[in-house]
């Protein structure tokens, strides 16, 4: 399946990607998503728990991702 | 009651007119500014940036939980992103309502609960050229 991946502020920097998509085996996790990620150039500064969001909305590492899913890899949150 | 991620000057004037009601005795107002130093550096500017979309959403469900334990009706947050500049306003949160204690709290909630959840990011530029990512409670230094 195919989940599009959103990467923000130093995690886009460090992958050089800002949105990307990723090919996963059915019923991967957040989890597994991360590790795809982390294997990529830049990717192995991200942690290996990083906040996350499935279509807007806070998700945890073993969430069930689904095809065509918004997957967004949340560096800390700084606002204000 | 209104959130938003906007992209132009937030004015203040504007949102105190939006949240009037005959109903309401007090409105409290918090006004975020760039200022000029962080952690002994000195700073030229912020680069804002956030997940618009989940931002947003963020923003409207911490206002509905204010609406919620301080029965506030009439409250608006704005969160400015771009490059903004020293003195700037980088966050608006103005609340109304009928007595002053519940806009007082209301305000402080949604001010936590905005820096604490809503995805914003600021890269501070400094004034001796480096660069660095604000995260909560450390900074990643660029160049």
């Amino acid at each position: 399946m195919t989940v599009t991946v959103r990467l923000f502020a130093s995690y886009a920097e460090r992958l050089g990607h800002s949105s990307l998509s990723i090919e996963l085996p059915a019923g991967s996790r957040v989890e597994d998503a991360v590790t795809s990620l982390r294997n990529m150039p830049g990717g192995s500064m991200l942690p290996p728990t990083p906040l996350v969001a499935i279509n807007r909305g806070y998700a945890s590492p073993d969430s069930v991702l689904s095809e065509g899913d918004e997957l967004a890899v949340i560096p800390p949150v700084a606002g204000g | 009651m209104r959130a938003a991620i906007v992209h132009e000057p937030i004015d203040p004037a504007a949102l105190i007119a939006e949240v009037a009601h005959e109903s309401n005795g007090a409105t409290s107002v918090f006004l975020g500014t760039v200022r000029s130093d962080n952690d002994g550096k000195d700073v030229a500017g912020i680069e804002y940036s956030a997940y618009d979309e989940m931002a947003g959403t963020e923003m409207v469900a911490i206002l509905e939980e204010t609406r919620s334990a301080f029965a506030v009706e009439h409250a608006v947050v704005e969160h400015r992103v771009g490059t903004l500049a020293i003195g700037d306003i980088s966050i608006a949160v103005v609340v109304a309502t009928p007595h002053r204690a519940a806009s007082l709290s209301a305000v402080q909630y949604i001010v936590e609960e905005v820096k604490g959840r809503a995805p914003i990011w600021k890269l501070e530029h400094y004034v001796d050229g480096t660069r660095g990512w604000v995260g909560a409670g450390s900074r990643e230094a660029t160049r």
